[in-house]
């Protein structure tokens, strides 16, 4: 009687076990996306401050310096600073981007006066303050000085601090810093990589599949390159780079940090990926359907290409993908390739110099500036919810197209 | 006139080729009827393939001897170098100044007369190029325009060359690991030459940013990679202790216990971890789990708590494989046969007897096979351990300590600018080679214990 007690207590212990297993990965997983997305949420907003502008002669925005009449206008609005220390603390509450945002106001007033309340560019230790990243400790917020904070409280006193959407985020490229860095010249440099590295692997890996599959004789030719296969599948990431470092850029002299030489080096690697999903699409598809065709008098190559392949398409796309959304979050190869270098212009083409965007994530994670943590937070954000479209697409494809046998 | 317009010139006379081969197959088979052996499309794919391919080959073979005759021809002009490095220096300077407009001239008596050669000689290769590619590919269009003829089996012979095609495709993948081998190794052979086999694989002192200072070269010890092993091991044990036994009993709770439903919505959840990028989970252990370790390690005051230590690195690894002992022991489980588990049920015993006692003795190669398998997955991971362990090279099993791996030190000795020539980056591929061996055994071992065992029930 005893035993059976605690044989049932035994049973139902080791259920709790796996229960608590699986509950302890589904947690971590919950833990992690709460964390990302929590912290990345608010980059997506930035702080702005108010300035009255009052220019009353009609714009000639060639002739006037954004930055000393900015300087001028600011100022005006606190006319009770007086030393030069006092001023710089004014100046600092704003981002350079502020310079280049009232430069713009200008041009699109040519010819015409201004007066009135515009919002410009904070500086991301006000940003961080505004947003509640820092708090206020004694006198001092974060890098905020007791000076800098007795201004802001005056403009946040005329309500001139407002949260606007962040339009470096998405549409910028990297910079120093944090409130104007953006992630568009990493994104455009994970494009051309991916593009490269999906023209490379999917023809080769497909044909490769199809000869594998289909063509081969049983030999010992055709065994070597399938283990080879299964193995190159789970060399580490890294070593790819290694073999892009001394192929493409030592031995053929590609240009370092250029998207090309990333996608090649990626394309290798998602190689195996395609090939062992388009053997299992191409496996699939049943022998009496390639049975009718060459019974009709279609030769070998004609039933492949008209018959297996448009059939096996769907899980071959399927693989394909995430083979390439696999790609797409690597990037120790990246780094070993030299396309970790600060880059500021938006990449043209694969040859200009570029980062990606899991690259630009790694970098920012990496540098000092706490404001950078929220930007990186956000960059990520950006990159799951690409990786979740695409397998989002995956499995529709799988369940759309896919036919059962 | 450049490589690209004759490029286009090629394609587009071997676009030509294809719709004159095919009107001309199509006149033969409307005169003959159904005489003809391949249908007008084979007879234009193949006499376009026909067009082509000469020229290709051809533009291949120039591109390489047009570059090692220049060299050759600009090495004459700075005859007075000995040193071949430098001389090379100087035609790369000379090409450079002829290619592109930003590079400035170099200071030598015949820089000039040498970009004046490069420059004339240059511009007569392309001229001799285009024409003879050109050339060429007419000669090759008409050949193949005379071939079609109602008997003539261009079917068969296309399908030959896409068979060729996917022939060689498929042996590329061989390429690769030969590619990977090589570079790794002659590196690494490099590296040998000026540190001791035996210094490297059993030495006890990693620090390689010494060897940078000329007098520092071959002092031993410097490069002795045990520590980077250990800190690899290290981590990745603890990673296994945290993966481990929540993928088992996740696998196991879900192929065993879970209903249906439960199943459907639990096992894609895990394999989202499974589909996030390492960086991800790098940055995660940097905001998160380090503080909170932190955090924990001044709660229970434990002495030396590293903020890179091996600990961190190790249980973020651990989840990132989760996934992988998860899936690959469930499939493992989910291939023991039904009978063993029904005559086991029948003899009275629980699940969870007939689970630790029937299903996983039985399964027991899948599962060591899965779990090699995450294992040599967690050594050659390499962003979670740059983000969250550090560069210090301690020789230590505390797992509060920060320690090193294998992959951090490959990306930090190759990242940044530094000189191809250096022990200090050579070292880097050696390291890659150890690295590349050690999962690759573990691959084949683990792939091959899974096959003999899928095998056994099949």
């Amino acid at each position: 009687m005893n035993n059976i007690l605690s044989r049932n207590n035994a049973e139902k212990r080791f259920k709790v076990y796996g229960f608590l297993a699986v509950s302890t990965a589904i947690v971590l997983l919950g833990i992690l996306l709460f964390k990302i997305f929590s912290t990345g949420i608010s980059a997506f907003n930035q702080s702005y401050i108010g300035v009255k502008i009052e220019i009353n002669n009609s714009i000639n925005s060639s002739e006037i310096d954004p930055r000393t009449e900015l300087r001028q206008q600011l100022r005006n609005m606190f006319p009770e600073l007086t030393t030069r220390a006092e001023k710089r603390t004014l100046y600092s509450l704003f981002s350079t981007g502020a310079t280049y945002e009232f430069e713009d106001l200008l041009k699109a007033n040519e010819g015409k006066t201004i007066n009135g309340y515009y919002y410009f560019l904070a500086s991301d230790d006000v940003d961080m303050y505004v947003k509640g990243t820092v708090k206020r400790e004694g006198d001092s917020a974060g890098r905020l000085m007791s000076g800098q904070l007795k201004i802001l409280d005056q403009f946040e006193e005329q309500n001139l601090v407002e949260l606007h959407i962040n339009k470096y985020l998405l549409a910028g490229a990297d910079s120093r810093e944090p409130e104007m860095a953006g992630i568009k010249g990493a994104i455009y440099g994970t494009f051309y990589a991916i593009l490269i590295a999906f023209i490379t692997s999917f023809p080769l890996g497909v044909l490769t599949a199809i000869y594998l599959e289909k063509l081969a004789k049983k030999n010992r030719l055709s065994d070597i390159i399938e283990t080879n296969i299964n193995n190159l599948a789970a060399v580490p990431s890294i070593v790819f780079g290694l073999l892009g470092l001394a192929i493409f850029l030592n031995f053929f002299d590609l240009p370092r940090s250029a998207p090309l030489v990333g996608g090649l080096t990626l394309g290798l690697m998602t190689l195996p990926t395609i090939v062992i999903a388009a053997r299992s699409a191409i496996k699939s598809v049943p022998p009496s359907i390639e049975e009718a065709a060459i019974g009709l008098g279609s030769s070998k190559v004609q039933t492949i290409f008209n018959f297996t392949l448009p059939l096996a398409m769907p899980g071959i796309l399927t693989g394909t993908i995430i083979g390439i959304a696999q790609a797409i979050g690597e990037t120790a190869p990246l780094l070993m390739i030299g396309m970790v270098a600060f880059v500021v212009d938006i990449p043209g083409g694969p040859m200009d110099p570029a980062t990606a965007l899991p690259v630009q994530i790694y970098l920012w994670a990496d540098s000092p500036e706490r404001a950078f943590v929220e930007r990186t937070s956000a960059a990520i954000m950006v990159l799951l919810i690409f990786l979740f479209l695409l397998n989002i697409t995956a499995v529709y494809l799988r369940k759309k197209l896919e036919k059962k046998w | 006139m450049s490589i690209e317009f004759i490029l286009l010139t090629i394609i587009g006379l071997s676009a030509y080729s294809f719709y004159i081969s095919k009107k001309k197959a199509a006149a033969i088979s409307a005169i003959n009827g159904a005489e003809i052996h391949s249908q007008p499309n084979y007879h234009g794919m193949y006499a376009a393939f026909l067009t082509i391919s000469p020229a290709l080959v051809l533009l291949i073979v120039w591109s390489f001897i047009e570059d090692t005759i220049i060299t050759m021809r600009l090495r004459d002009y700075f005859s007075d170098i000995t040193e071949p490095s430098i001389a090379n220096f100087y035609i790369e300077g000379v090409i450079n100044f002829v290619d592109d407009v930003n590079s400035k001239a170099m200071d030598h008596v015949n820089f000039f007369t040498a970009t004046e050669y490069y420059k004339s000689t240059m511009h007569l290769n392309l001229l001799l190029k285009s024409i003879v590619l050109v050339m060429l590919t007419i000669i090759a269009l008409r050949y193949s325009f005379k071939l079609i003829s109602a008997d003539f089996k261009a079917r068969d012979l296309f399908e030959d060359v896409v068979i060729k095609v996917m022939n060689i495709a498929s042996i590329f993948a061989i390429f690769i690991t030969i590619g990977i081998v090589l570079s790794l190794l002659f590196e690494t052979l490099r590296f040998f030459e000026s540190v001791p086999v035996q210094d490297f694989l059993f030495g006890t002192h990693w620090s390689p940013q010494m060897s940078i200072r000329e007098d520092q070269v071959g002092s031993s010890g410097s490069f002795g990679a045990v520590p980077v092993f250990t800190g690899t091991i290290l981590i990745s044990i603890i990673a296994m202790s945290v993966a481990g036994p929540i993928g088992l009993f996740s696998a196991i709770y879900l192929s065993q216990y879970a209903s249906n439903r439960v199943r459907s919505f639990a096992k894609p959840i895990i394999e989202v971890l499974a589909g996030i990028p390492t960086v991800v989970y790098g940055f995660f252990a940097v905001i998160t789990v380090g503080p909170f370790f932190r955090e924990m390690g001044i709660f229970f005051d434990i002495e030396g708590f590293s903020s890179e230590s091996a600990l961190i690195a190790g249980s973020v690894l651990g989840i990132m494989i989760i996934p992988f002992i998860a899936s690959l022991t469930d499939d493992a489980l989910s291939a023991v046969p039904r009978s063993l588990k029904e005559g086991s049920l029948a003899m009275g015993a629980t699940l969870s007897e007939t689970t630790t006692r029937v299903i996983i003795p039985a399964s027991f190669h899948g599962i060591v096979g899965s779990f090699l398998l995450a294992f040599s997955r967690a050594i050659g991971e390499t962003m979670i351990v740059v983000m969250a362990a550090g560069f210090a090279a301690n020789l230590t099993a505390n797992p509060f300590d920060a320690v090193t791996t294998v992959t951090v030190q490959i990306v930090g000795l190759l990242t940044g600018d530094q000189e191809f020539d250096s022990a200090k980056t050579l070292s880097a591929f050696a390291l890659a080679f150890v690295l590349f061996f050690l999962t690759l055994i573990l691959n084949v071992i683990s792939l091959s214990i899974v096959k003999k065992y899928r095998e056994q029930y099949e």
